[in-house]
């Protein structure tokens, strides 16, 4: 029984759903393996998520721990491995609310950074669930900024061990995941004493929890950090250590060893621990960021054609909001920006395996232009889809705040984004600096990484368009972007050699330059997906008008971006005021256009009414029926309050008047 | 606990300020006298053993209404007993009894028995009044609909008044018009003053207001024929009880229609009220009541934001020295500095705004609506546009506390959770933006047929003019003045005259398609939206810039200056494209605001913690411990997180549960 003003929608559309969504998922059979794997997972009765807006943190949390249990068990039943192509999917069916996602992360530290004994040693047993690991890397006074850890490890040649310590109360380690509850063993990371001499921080695999009762070992302190915005199913812990010694053996030992005299070995390059943060940065797009924003989409666009407001027109029923220009302007950019930021995410793994392939082979040449990429597009397109998903929060009204909706818990996870593997400005900066690196190299004459060989180019210029239509043009809004890039990159780079060249010292020189710096290297983000935007579209296939209601959504997404930044293409002249005026009104024809597809356009994203837990965006539209229903079975309707017994009887019953 | 001494990095910043907080402290409260009875009344709740409870971030939902209704049945006993009557003293006490949160008895404190007194009878009033003031009469008001919120014509509650028996038949036809969301509905309220259709004599006499008892006085139990109860969990507001009511065939007598205008005759003879306007006035006090809302929770979040990052070094800025305070970051200061600005933008315009609504309402009661209107037009896009601003700029507070504002016990995330619903309650912000703008256009209209309009429209006066004089629009560049707040107020004058003129002229070209009026409205309602923003932005630069006039101490004048040029050329620097597009400023004029912007930045650095010290806020109020007045908040993180629900036993019982018997088969 599907809502006939959802249905209508599905109707009219101008192009083949099933079709866009294997383009999605990069083929039919793709598609075909996700649905088993999301129905495999939705049909069990485990790991249903329908009470988990009810739950308490403690509820949350145990409710976690028994999925990542009950799920050890069904991989088991159906075949699936954790390194097997399923793994993905079985996680976004699970909407990342499981116990043990850091038990992975340690295990993975342990496969990169130990020694082919560590791993011998570790991995069997972390398989197995004998031990349960975390990865203890974040202080109370310490986060992206690593080499300001505070922890101690000294080691300690009379009895070959290395003594770990937490010196003071802003060295505790804190929020490090599956910690403050759940983990026997963890990564923990320290500064390396040897004969009184500092090395730097090493990673050591530090036992914090009995493994026969659980108990707390001895010097080790650790609990639960307290009530977060979000991540409820997760003990992010702290761990204060008291003199709590480990064997030489554990620290994890394939780039440094402390040999039994205390003579620290270095061996190899450690560059390749830039490449697992890459790594990270980049599978958490896809995972933590996109998917988040598909279902923000998703249910504000289907809320958007059953809620009726108010007339367009005198004499009729009442319009669907998303009939309004202003509701459509909230909520299509962001439908075009969920659509970008895949294309830009498969580019970016592209990217990745590519340089995979040429550090397998010992070529550690892309890694910079890698690294530079990772941090750039981590900090933009969560910055970006995390105020996403909030303008689908609000474009919904009261109901979107209900957590019913769905809309709150996916923003108050999707906002930790923005912190976690890296801080968002110290990433957008790293990739600044090496921005105004190429491009003094680019114009110096020297080679620099394809990405960035636009640097090299001086075009002044003006931009070219002379009616509102050649702004659909994906040359002429990519040439903009590229110009613009290119100008705050080297207006910036300017700034920077002049105030050092009048005297004022480097180091304060780049912090006076880096709003600048931030904004040049979103500059560049940006034109990248608009380039990447308008060169996937043009290779889609042209049948079943996928190529065109692509195109639209890609000058969409370019059209918004100029309109919604005006002064920094007007600032030199590039883009004329009258210029202006015609990409404001392609931008609001766009909408019009993309509004008759906005529920196909959903659709496609092809997430089921499980994994999108929201009385308003389910397929069927029956939004209403079952807000109502589904409040009906919130505790504070099932379960007495002593509040009525206790407070309010007493009120009632005239205590007042005495007064 | 004994008193841990003040961190050494706050102690730095207070001493190194340029003012005495306490002098601006006196002018955001409106004097010395009422700073010091608000700290009086503040004193009076902190203090109190009756108030005070474990952290909120421990408890269930459950018991966090239980602690509410707790203190409020107490509060409303203590505010008697001490003979608190002012509306003001009124709203101070409560916000420091729940802390800056929401309360079951808001709407019955807030709009049932100001409804009562002024929309009942004299009669109704016997009956209701003084059981309602003794709290045997619990109250709360049922507007919003599952179906209909901002555009309340829609609603659909139907009162079909039956002359037979003399009542009113209370019906929710639909799924969509099941009342949803009024607070203190769930499970407080024993009555409900309810909005309906009103049908009588066979014909729809639009939306009326009636008291329906809802619960049965002694067992609290729902009335037959009544469905109530709780929405559920939402993204805040855990105190409150926001409720859901359906009637079916309910009937109540005629005498509980609200009889003050409009009435029904025992025979069904509908009597139509005298005005409409009249409800216009509470429209504008509540609106100026969230205009300083947004204030107020921008500038907790400001606190804690700025107090933490004194408190906090990271990373390097000079090789070889220690790490710096995130303060003294660029980009720290770029986050924070135009929002504490923005902070106190509000409170100026937030004063305004219910100066203003109080002079008027003197006007009001000899009889004078005539300013009604314009103001009602105008708050409606102010509320709209602080609410936005501070929606956003608590969230940027919170991101540049990075990780641990992520946390509870930063408070950012309460702050956020509890304000962010102002973006739609009241009137949802993009239609508010429409309706200013619809009055804008209307002022544009008048203008340009030759009349002058008057008030905060009176600029739109100048377009006429301009046109005359073509060459005006050109030399108006040189003459903007980037250090002087009174040439800024030119400029966004200049801005909103443009952006208004721009709206009103595509709308007149969609209706030149002869699209109809609607359709032509729609059609160009972004630019609308973007006209209004203008049009607030404006109204705000030119209020701040008139409060700094009125500032006698020149230490305090001289930093709210500056303050006021950061937001002035802040909102260029973010809206450049406006002001280049309008030929307001040049290219060259723009760099320099950019420069400038960051100057003012290292400028207003030693002020900072002296400036959200000036808000005052205690930390019980505050609510924070990284916001903390003493600054020691690595202790009091690692202290707070031991309460946590999952520390109370070592081990977890699913340790037990789940862990053991995996491990024991795997």
């Amino acid at each position: 029984r599907v809502n006939p003003d959802i249905a209508s929608e599905r109707q009219t559309a101008s192009f083949c759903v099933e079709t866009l969504t294997a383009v999605l998922d990069g083929g039919a059979e793709r598609t075909r393996r996700r649905r088993a794997v999301v129905e495999a997972i939705e049909c069990d009765p485990v790991f249903s998520r329908e009470n988990q807006y009810f739950q308490s943190q403690n509820e949350r949390y145990e409710a976690a721990v028994r999925k990542a249990v009950h799920l050890q068990k069904k991989m088991h039943e159906m075949g699936w491995t954790e390194d097997g192509p399923e793994y993905k999917y079985i996680y976004r069916a699970l909407a990342g609310d499981v116990a043990f996602l850091l038990h992975r992360i340690f295990m993975r530290s342990i496969s990169m950074l130990g020694s082919d004994k560590q791993i011998a040693k570790w991995i069997p047993l972390a398989t197995q669930y004998q031990l349960i690991g975390s990865y203890a890397q974040t202080e109370l006074g310490h986060g992206t900024y690593l080499q300001g850890l505070e922890t101690t490890a000294v080691f300690d040649i009379t009895t070959q061990e290395f003594i770990l310590n937490t010196p003071k109360i802003s060295a505790m380690k804190w929020w490090p995941g599956d910690m403050g509850r759940s983990a026997t063993h963890t990564v923990a990371f320290a500064q390396l004493y040897i004969h009184g001499q500092c090395y730097g921080v090493h990673p050591f695999i530090v036992q914090i929890r009995s493994l026969r009762d659980h108990s707390l070992c001895p010097g080790v302190t650790a609990g639960d950090i307290g009530p977060k915005m979000s991540f409820e199913h997760t003990d992010n812990g702290y761990l204060l250590l008291q003199n709590v010694r480990v064997p030489r053996e554990n620290m994890l030992n394939k780039f440094c060893e402390v040999q039994p005299d205390g003579t620290y070995v270095r061996r190899g390059s450690q560059q390749i621990n830039y490449f697992t943060m890459t790594a990270v940065r980049i599978s958490l797009i896809s995972d933590e960021v996109i998917i988040p924003l598909m279902k923000a989409c998703t249910i504000a666009v289907r809320y958007s054609v059953v809620r009726r407001q108010s007339k367009l027109k005198p004499g009729e029923e009442e319009a669907k909001i998303l009939d309004y220009q202003t509701q459509q302007e909230k909520l299509l950019p962001q439908l075009a920006a969920a659509y970008a930021f895949h294309f830009i995410s498969d580019y970016l793994q592209e990217l990745f395996d590519k340089g995979y392939r040429e550090i397998q082979r010992k070529n550690f040449d892309t890694l910079p232009e890698l690294h530079a990429f990772s941090s750039g597009f981590k900090a933009m397109v969560t910055q970006y889809c995390t105020s996403a998903v909030e303008i689908c929060l609000r474009a919904c009204g009261g109901h979107g705040y209900s957590l019913l909706s769905g809309l709150p818990s996916l923003y108050t996870k999707i906002l930790a984004s923005c912190i976690y593997e890296g801080e968002n400005t110290i990433l957008l900066l790293q990739t600044a600096r090496f921005l105004t690196k190429c491009f003094t190299a680019a114009r110096a004459g020297q080679p620099v990484p394809p990405s960035v060989a636009y640097l090299a180019a001086v075009k002044p210029g003006t931009c070219p368009a002379k009616s509102k239509l050649d702004f659909l043009s994906p040359d002429v809004y990519t040439e903009a972007y590229q110009h613009t890039a290119v100008r705050l990159i080297s207006s910036t780079a300017a700034k920077l050699q002049d105030l050092i060249q009048s005297g004022v010292q480097k180091h304060d020189a780049w912090n006076q330059c880096t709003v600048q710096l931030a904004q040049a290297a979103k500059a560049h983000c940006h034109y990248i997906t608009v380039k990447n935007f308008a060169e996937t579209v043009e290779k889609l296939e042209t049948k079943a008008g996928i190529q065109k209601i692509m195109k639209h959504l890609c000058d969409l997404f370019a059209l918004h971006g100029i309109f919604s930044n005006a002064g920094v293409f007007l600032h030199d002249g590039y883009i004329s005021g009258a210029q202006m005026d015609m990409v404001t009104a392609s931008y609001l024809d766009l909408l019009a256009i993309i509004r008759k597809d906005a529920v196909p356009l959903v659709d496609a994203f092809d997430l089921t009414d499980k994994s999108l837990n929201s009385a308003l965006g389910s397929y069927d539209g029956q939004v209403y029926q079952r807000l109502y229903e589904w409040a009906q079975k919130s505790p504070t309707n099932t379960q007495m309050s002593p509040a009525y017994e206790r407070y309010l009887k007493p009120l009632l019953h005239n205590s007042l008047s005495k007064l | 606990a004994a008193e841990m001494a003040v961190n050494a990095d706050l102690r730095k910043e207070r001493a190194a300020a340029t003012f005495q907080p306490e002098l601006l402290t006196h002018i955001l409260d409106g004097g010395a006298e009422r700073t010091r009875r608000r700290k009086e009344i503040e004193a009076l709740v902190i203090n109190d053993p009756d108030f005070q409870h474990e952290d909120l971030n421990f408890l269930s939902r459950s018991q966090r209404y239980e602690q509410a209704i707790r203190k409020s049945s107490l509060m409303v006993m203590k505010l008697r007993e001490y003979g608190i009557a002012d509306p003001d003293e009124i709203y101070w006490f409560k916000s420091f009894v729940h802390r800056g949160r929401p309360e079951p008895l808001d709407l019955h404190l807030g709009m049932f028995l100001p409804t009562l007194l002024t929309q009942a009878t004299p009669e109704q009033q016997d009956r209701f009044f003084m059981p309602a003031w003794n709290l045997e009469i619990i109250g709360t008001y049922a507007q919003t609909e599952m179906g209909h919120g901002t555009h309340i014509r829609g609603l659909e509650t139907t009162a079909t008044y039956d002359p037979a028996t003399q009542e009113f038949i209370l019906n929710s036809p639909t799924v969509t018009s099941i009342k949803w969301w009024p607070g203190g509905l769930g499970k407080t309220s024993n009555h409900a003053i309810v909005l309906a259709q009103l049908y009588t004599q066979g014909q729809c006499k639009g939306l009326h207001a009636f008291i329906v008892p809802i619960r049965q006085m002694g067992t609290h139990e729902p009335l037959p024929g009544i469905t109530v109860g709780d929405i559920g969990p939402k993204f805040g507001y855990d105190e409150m009880d926001n409720g859901y009511l359906k009637m079916d065939n309910f009937r109540i007598p005629r005498e509980n229609m609200l009889m003050k205008y409009a009435q029904v005759e025992p025979d069904g003879t509908y009597v139509k009220p005298l005005s409409d306007k009249l409800t216009y006035g509470t429209m504008v006090f509540i609106r100026a009541l969230i205009v300083g809302d947004s204030a107020h929770s921008l500038s907790r979040a400001c606190t804690i934001a700025i107090r933490y990052s004194a408190v906090r070094h990271q990373s390097e800025l000079k090789p070889g020295e220690p790490e710096p305070q995130i303060l003294d970051y660029q980009t720290q200061q770029y986050k924070l500095f135009p929002l504490l600005a923005t902070a106190y933008a509000f409170h100026f315009v937030g004063a305004y705004m219910k100066g203003t609504y109080r002079r008027i309402s003197g006007d009001i009661s000899e009889g004078d609506l005539s300013e009604l209107p314009e103001l009602h037009a105008l708050t409606a896009g102010l509320k709209a546009f602080t609410s936005w601003t501070a929606n956003a700029g608590i969230e940027e507070c919170r991101m540049a506390c990075g990780g641990h504002g992520y946390s509870r016990c930063s408070g950012i995330p309460d702050i956020y959770v509890t304000f962010t619903p102002s973006c739609t309650y009241e009137g949802e912000n993009t239609v508010m933006m429409l309706q200013t703008a619809r009055f804008l256009v209307k002022s544009y209209t008048q203008v340009n047929s030759g009349q002058q309009v008057t008030g905060m429209v009176s600029y739109l006066n100048d377009l006429c003019r301009q046109r005359i004089q073509p060459q005006h629009v050109a030399a108006r560049t040189a003459t903007v003045r980037i250090n002087d707040p009174a040439s800024l107020v030119e400029a966004y004058k200049a801005r909103a005259a443009r952006l208004v003129e721009a709206a009103a002229k595509n709308l007149q070209a969609e209706l030149d398609h002869r699209r109809s009026k609607e359709d032509a409205w729609n059609r160009t309602s972004v630019d609308l939206v973007r006209a209004s923003e203008a049009h607030c932005h404006y109204v705000v630069v030119k209020l701040f810039t008139a409060k700094l006039s009125e500032i006698s101490n020149a230490a305090v004048r001289a930093v709210l200056t500056e303050l006021c040029l950061l937001y002035a050329l802040y909102g260029i620097s973010k809206n450049t494209g406006d002001f280049l597009q309008a030929g307001i400023l040049t290219d060259a004029q723009v760099t320099q605001v950019n420069q400038r912007v960051k100057e003012l930045l290292a400028i207003i650095r030693p002020n900072a913690v002296a400036l959200v010290d000036s808000f005052d806020f205690n930390d019980v109020t505050l609510g924070s411990v990284l916001g903390r007045y003493d600054g020691n908040i690595y202790e009091n993180m690692f202290e707070w997180a031991k309460k946590s629900p999952l520390n109370k036993t070592e081990v977890h019982e699913s340790f037990h549960k789940h862990l053991k018997p995996m491990q024991a088969k795997l």
